[in-house]
């Protein structure tokens, strides 16, 4: 065909008209992107701004005298009597001593309430790890309640909420503020401690140790059986109906919804096995059947990456299949399966619907010291904490959900990390 | 390419698309008139080959093959894409079985041991008859775990200093040792297409097999690395019996002592090189050779 014209006409008119095409799908892709990431960034801005908070928490310097007979102790080696001793009445007759005009009962009784119920023991834990200072007063900084936490805060920031205080407390704050007798401090207490109904002493650690045990047991369960699955329905498997089943029930699985699988772990782990509820090993237990199927998945995904011409060569150089698998098979495949587990590991370490059903939504004060302990995790305490009333865990949601996210920043990244690490070319 | 108008092969009519598979109307023509022409039996085989025909599925693929391959000589096997040579190829040392629908009947046998009696570990085999594929595979390990990867899965090599010499003899005989020597330990998989093909011929060599297949070891190379690997089968040819399938009719002409013309799953003729290229005994060989198609 002869180039006339007409002909060079019709691919440049071609040509305009496809060049618009690309451009305009090229916006649509740049604009996709921008308000994905606008989201994301809208919504990690709004947690940090309230979560940050909570890593500070409101102190109130106090003159406390460690007196014996407020105390009440004769003998500090008796354990009961240090036990039942009335720890808060230094702090009350600290108080007292800092706001002398105090004199009815009631507005005693809020001016007590300045300080977490929680100092007591704060103060006693000073005074037994030296008993030398029995008898002389120091300045201590003393954790303040969360009401009085919420106000600092918020008058700081120029907006005082002032809703759950009495004249007299916001009175003694202004004095406090006015002698800088009150401050932030780093809140050591929300790394340090399990939960509790008083916001100020409430702490992640409980759930972080519960999500660690649960997730090491959702790692050792479902990343062996998974590799070994996927190995199997990969490379041994003969393909027919039966394997054929299995593959698309694994798939399905992938698919069904998380909550399904803490029935089936109620139905059976805890109703059939007997299992106690709310502790780690039925949260793994159930996490790994959660998980199983994406590791399965994943892994055959990356065995089936492995070139062909890799297991040609070693079974032409004699190897058996099991050798092929071993030595060549897996080896190059493990950066995929390992990618694949810990994208697995941290949606079950973000996951809270099947944990509901298997009791590990409960209410648990202690730091779990093993498996068989109660324990709660990160999403479920961060379920916990939103469901409370106190203003005060508003900021303690947010900063668990930091926590959880930095969590799985660091999981991911490491997944992309070990990918890079470990891929070898072929 | 279009033959059917230009080709002028006696009575058979031949199909414009030459089916891969070798089903069609075509071979059945073949089939009444067909039987290997020239010398495919000799004494003094290596491996012999008797009425063998595969499937993959319903279709197949090889024909009614009967030929016997020499000691110490290399074989090539020609033939226009499709006509089954690689197939055939990877039926001498079972490497079809890993393929879940193909099929081989007859016999096949090696020093007269049947390759597909039941008795038969297809381990021991494949380390009796080694195989170079087409691309060059090495394992994406170093040079030196590529060559000792054979005999350390057939624990040929007592010690670490056996292991050593046996990795160093290799290389040498695939003419790759000066090249490869201060750097045995990296990657197998960061030498030149012809260095790791010829990797592949040491790994192959490491266990001193008695055969080796090759598998158009070329057909991935420059022709400067190609006329490495061609002298390479020449030394090689000494020592192990070489059966070779390749697109390259020079190639086949200069590395071979014997020829086999397959078409369409058939084997046509089988005869010394020479003859082969000089004065065919049928016409689809000269046809072919001479270019009129493939």
């Amino acid at each position: 065909m002869s180039k006339t014209p007409q002909h060079l006409e019709k691919i440049q008119r071609s040509l305009v008209r496809r060049y618009r095409a690309e451009k305009a799908f090229r916006w649509c892709g740049m604009l996709a992107v921008t308000l994905g990431l606008t989201a994301v960034l809208v919504v990690f801005a709004d947690i940090f701004m309230k979560g940050t908070g909570a890593f500070s928490a409101t102190y109130i310097a106090l003159d406390v005298t460690y007196d014996r007979e407020v105390l009440g102790i004769e003998n500090f080696a008796d354990q009961r009597q240090v036990n039942t001793a009335d720890w808060e009445a230094l702090l009350k007759t600290a108080l007292r001593k800092e706001f002398p005009d105090v004199r009815k009962r009631s507005e005693k009784r809020k001016l007590y309430a300045l300080a977490s119920n929680a100092a007591g023991y704060d103060i006693k834990d000073r005074l037994l790890a030296n008993l030398r200072l029995l008898g002389e007063t120091e300045t201590i900084w003393i954790l303040a309640d969360d009401d009085i936490d919420a106000y600092y805060k918020s008058w700081l920031g120029g907006n005082a909420y002032t809703a759950r205080l009495t004249d007299g407390q916001l009175g003694a704050l202004q004095a406090l503020i006015d002698t800088d007798r009150i401050q932030l401090h780093f809140n050591a207490n929300f790394l340090s401690r399990g939960d509790s109904r008083e916001p100020e002493q409430a702490g992640i650690k409980g759930a972080v140790v519960g999500s660690f045990m649960t997730l090491i047991l959702t790692l050792v369960l479902s990343f062996p059986i998974g590799i070994a699955a996927a190995i199997y329905l990969e490379e041994f498997a003969p393909k027919n109906a039966l394997t054929e089943f299995i593959e698309v029930n694994i798939n399905n699985l992938a698919a069904v919804p998380s909550i399904i699988f803490g029935l089936l772990g109620l139905a059976i782990f805890i109703n059939l096995f007997h299992i106690p509820r709310s502790i780690p090993i039925v949260g793994g237990l159930v996490l790994a059947v959660m998980t199983l199927p994406t590791v399965i998945i994943t892994s055959r995904a990356a065995i089936k990456s492995v070139p062909p011409s890799i297991r040609e060569a070693s079974l032409g150089m004699g190897a058996s299949r099991n050798q092929m698998v071993l030595h060549h098979v897996l080896p190059l495949a493990l950066p995929g399966m390992l990618t694949g587990a810990i994208i697995g590991m941290a949606r079950a370490l973000g996951e809270t619907a099947p944990l509901l059903m298997i009791g590990m939504v409960a209410f648990i004060v202690d730091i779990p010291r093993g498996f068989t302990d109660p324990a709660t995790v990160l999403p479920v305490q961060i379920f916990l904490w939103a469901d409370s009333p106190e203003r005060a865990f508003i900021e303690k949601t947010s900063a668990a959900i930091m926590v959880l996210l930095g969590f799985l920043v660091t999981m991911n990244m490491s997944a992309v990390w070990l990918r890079k690490r470990l891929e070898r070319r072929w | 390419m279009n033959t059917s108008t230009t080709l002028g092969v006696g009575t058979l009519p031949m199909s414009a698309t030459q089916d891969v598979s070798g089903a069609g109307p075509v071979n059945i023509e073949l089939t009444a008139t067909q039987a290997t022409v020239g010398s495919a039996q000799i004494p003094n085989a290596k491996m012999t080959v008797r009425n063998v025909n595969i499937f993959y599925g319903e279709k197949q693929a090889i024909y009614d093959v009967n030929v016997d391959i020499g000691k110490n000589q290399v074989i090539a096997m020609i033939g226009p894409s499709g006509c089954g040579k690689s197939t055939f190829l990877r039926s001498l040392n079972r490497m079809n079985d890993t393929i879940d629908s193909c099929r081989v009947e007859g016999d096949i046998r090696i020093d007269d041991e049947n390759l597909y009696s039941p008795k038969l570990d297809v381990v021991e085999l494949r380390a009796r008859v080694g195989m170079v594929f087409q691309k060059p595979n090495p394992f994406p390990k170093s040079i030196y775990d590529n060559v000792a990867y054979g005999p350390k899965i057939h624990g040929l090599a007592d010690t670490r200093v056996d292991l050593d010499e046996m990795v160093e003899r290799s290389l040498r005989k695939a003419g790759l040792w000066d090249e490869v020597k201060d750097r045995l330990f990296q990657a197998g998989t960061g030498l030149s297409g012809g260095q790791q093909q010829r990797l592949c011929i040491a790994r192959a060599i490491a266990v001193s097999p008695e055969v080796i297949l090759m598998d158009e070891p070329c057909s991935a190379l420059d022709p400067i690395a190609t006329a490495r690997i061609e002298e390479l089968i020449e030394e090689l040819s000494q020592n192990f019996t070489i059966a070779i399938v390749t697109h390259s009719m020079q190639q086949a002409a200069r590395v071979s002592q014997r020829t086999a013309y397959f078409h369409l799953g058939r084997l046509i003729e089988v005869n010394p090189t020479e003859q082969v290229f000089t004065n065919p005994e049928h016409s689809l060989t000269e046809s072919y050779i001479t270019g009129r198609f493939g």
